[in-house]
């Protein structure tokens, strides 16, 4: 009975998503399964960011065509807490900053938001404080940054950082990373990937949406998407990162174009 | 034609009032406080009851405030209940000279002025005038009559509130916290006027609490002259909570000598039209004043902070942070006045204002007026007028946190920074707790009050 979540953990169907009128995706088709690692890849401005705040739940999207069912449900109709608290989680391209929300805050409502709707007894101010360690240790956060309002003051590499720790603290079926390479410098991104790979399970899948194959290095995927103008013209394995870096993305625009 | 009518009306009706009981007023009181009395009264005259016309108050016009048919409290009445009994303070660890004022009146049987250090006194205004009236002699120099109608009004029918003294190098430990009742049987006018000596060297905090024990129409007007000596240290923390038929109006006036330093913080947490007028006098070097205030209104609230800070001196420092959550239909107003006299050089003076509108019919008037007379100074104000942040609300649902609980995060956040200016650690958190409460909408009530008005 169980056997349909195993299989199928995300499936689009043909969907299509405009802002402000404008159409950016076009009839996207995929399907992640348990354990797996895809890669969506494609130049600036093909819908890839997209693809993921739509997934998150982000508002100002609007879907006009579709399906997306994930985990057996209809994720479009639901809120993006309750997305969250189902175990899909968004690694922003571009962390906010909230000045003034402290950070254990934040981190401890959210984790105990999850426990409350999964009926796990919430964690005490001392329970979270041990947790939290034990997972700072992991994408080596510094330990001021908690104290700090949510992402103020954090450099790129910390705001990056922050992001995978909060998904080690939230434990998702599902991630997305939206750029998580940008602006990290070979160390960081090193951190950041070791973080990645530490959390995985067999029974969890990750997107990794990216504009280099740097990323792909250190997070192997078994599928890597090229997203072309709102659409995925190409699927294939990991082989396929290597031959956009050699060629460019112009030889995915010059296919498409003839 | 009618609405100049009911002007005229109305300042006649206090003119009248005031023909009526001026000799008993005169009569009642102390040579100090009715010295002022007559020219009071005449000065409220030349300047009326406030409209937007008064470039002062610009933002709130009190015309409707003032028409209601008051019963002015000039008289002390005897307290039927015992306030002791009725009041308990339920904020934990908070260990603090209490002392009650009804109705602007020093509560008689106020008991916990005996345990003050040596030297300090807390007493009823009424009762210093008549047995210690040369420690008024700065009565009314700071509150100038001529230069503010309610001001005026107040010295006019000044009889009592509290004086507080603290003689040189004191320190009083603990918090004096003052719980201003208001409970008649009819609307009514209430007048208090406080005065307050903090000698030089000398430390004290005061911890003020307006409460409505019913619900009736209410008109606070209060004026407070504070003097604080040279390197003396002072904190004055308010907490308005009032029913949405009090109109609160308070004037305060500090002055500051050489290297002093006084604080006032504002919490506006419940009240219908509340004014707070204040005015600080950095007249010493090295003097160093902080203006806080939060407002937290909905309905039709109107919350009005206006300030003034003055340095006649030179490196004197300065800093204000006013900020306003406004929900439904309410009206906030901040206009802060920073005065740099010729020769205060090097003068540090900030003044901030943020305000945070929850919906498309609350609205705010901001109004920073800088007025710089020398050379060498540092001045800066900043306001904003600004929604819930929609990207950082949408980061905090990614994470879990479900929009009504993720917005009040974001608003206790707001908050937060004028919480935290507060010294005293257990109303700290206290108040961060009413403001969790206030923006909840539930009732934020600070205190175990015997009668539960639902005010």
């Amino acid at each position: 009975m169980l056997k349909i979540f195993i299989l199928k953990m995300l499936s689009i169907k043909d969907l299509y998503v405009s802002i402000d009128g404008m159409e950016i995706l076009k009839g996207i088709n995929l399907e992640v399964k348990p354990g797996e690692i895809h890669a969506i890849m494609g130049p600036n401005g093909s819908g890839k960011s997209t693809l993921a705040n739509v997934l998150a739940g982000k508002e100002e999207y609007e879907v006009t065509h579709g399906e997306v069912t994930y985990m057996g449900k209809n994720l479009l109709e639901m809120a993006p807490e309750d997305r969250a608290k189902e175990g899909l989680f968004l690694s922003f391209q571009y962390p906010v900053e909230i000045p003034g929300v402290p950070m254990v805050n934040f981190l401890k409502t959210a984790v105990n938001e999850h426990r409350k709707y999964h009926n796990e007894k919430e964690l005490t101010a001392g329970e979270f404080l041990k947790f939290m360690r034990e997972k700072m240790d992991l994408v080596e956060m510094r330990s001021q940054l908690t104290n700090r309002s949510v992402n103020e003051g954090f450099s790129g590499g910390e705001k990056k950082k922050n992001e995978i720790f909060q998904m080690a603290l939230l434990e998702p079926k599902l991630a997305i990373l939206d750029e998580t390479d940008s602006g990290l410098d070979i160390d960081a991104l090193k951190t950041v990937a070791h973080g990645v790979n530490a959390l995985r399970k067999p029974e969890n899948a990750t997107i990794v949406v990216t504009h280099y194959q740097r990323l792909l290095e250190y997070i192997v995927p078994d599928v890597v998407h090229v997203l072309y103008k709102g659409k995925i013209v190409k699927s294939a394995g990991k082989e396929l990162a290597l031959q956009l870096e050699e060629k460019g993305y112009d030889w995915i625009k010059q296919e498409n174009e003839n | 034609m009618s609405v100049l009518v009911d002007k005229a009306d109305l300042s006649l009706k206090y003119t009248a009032h005031y023909n009526e009981v001026k000799e008993s007023l005169q009569k009642e009181s102390a040579d100090v406080l009715n010295a002022p009395r007559n020219k009071a009264f005449q000065d409220f005259v030349m300047q009326g009851i406030p409209t937007r016309k008064n470039e002062n108050y610009k933002y709130t016009n009190l015309q409707p405030q003032f028409f209601p048919e008051y019963r002015f409290m000039h008289r002390r009445e005897p307290v039927k209940l015992d306030l002791h009994a009725a009041f308990r303070c339920d904020v934990p660890q908070l260990d603090t000279h209490l002392a009650f004022i009804f109705n602007g009146w020093y509560y008689e049987d106020n008991k916990q002025a005996g345990q003050l250090p040596e030297g300090v006194i807390l007493e009823s205004l009424e009762k210093i005038a008549r047995e210690k009236p040369e420690l008024l002699k700065k009565y009314a120099t700071l509150a100038k009559t001529e230069e503010d109608p309610l001001v005026a009004l107040n010295t006019a029918f000044a009889k009592d509130g509290y004086f507080l003294y603290v003689p040189k190098n004191t320190v009083v430990d603990k918090p004096i916290q003052l719980i201003n009742f208001l409970q008649a049987n009819e609307d009514a006018f209430v007048t208090q006027r406080n005065f307050i000596v903090v000698e030089e060297g000398a430390d004290a905090k005061i911890v003020s609490c307006d409460h409505t024990l019913n619900l009736n129409t209410y008109l606070s007007n209060s004026v407070t002259e504070v003097f604080v000596g040279a390197n003396a240290n002072f904190e004055y923390y308010t907490l308005q909570n009032e029913h949405n038929k009090t109109t609160s109006l308070n004037s305060v006036f500090v002055h500051q000598e050489k290297d002093s330093k006084a604080t006032t913080l504002y919490s506006s947490l419940h009240g219908g039209v509340i004014r707070n007028n204040l005015r600080f006098i950095l007249d010493g070097e090295n003097a160093e004043a902080h203006l806080y205030g939060m407002a937290f209104l909905d309905k039709k609230q109107h919350v009005d902070n206006f300030t003034q800070v003055i340095h006649a001196k030179p490196n004197c420092m300065s800093n204000q942070i006013y900020k306003n959550v406004l929900n439904d239909e309410s009206n906030g107003a901040f206009a802060g006045r920073i005065h740099v006299i010729r020769d205060a050089q090097k003068t540090n003076a900030f003044q901030r204002n943020n305000n945070l509108l929850l919906t498309d019919k609350a609205t705010m008037q901001t109004k920073p007026q800088l007025i710089i007379d020398a050379d060498d100074v540092k001045c800066s104000h900043g306001a904003t007028v600004g929604q819930i942040d929609e990207e950082a609300l949408f980061y905090m649902r990614a994470r879990g946190i479900d929009e009504d609980k993720a917005r009040l995060m974001m608003m206790n956040a707001f908050a937060h920074e004028v919480v935290q200016q507060i010294s005293i650690e257990p109303l700290r958190d206290r108040i961060d707790e009413l403001v969790d409460k206030r923006l909840k909408g539930e009732v934020a009530r600070c205190h175990e009050c015997a009668y539960n008005c639902d005010c």
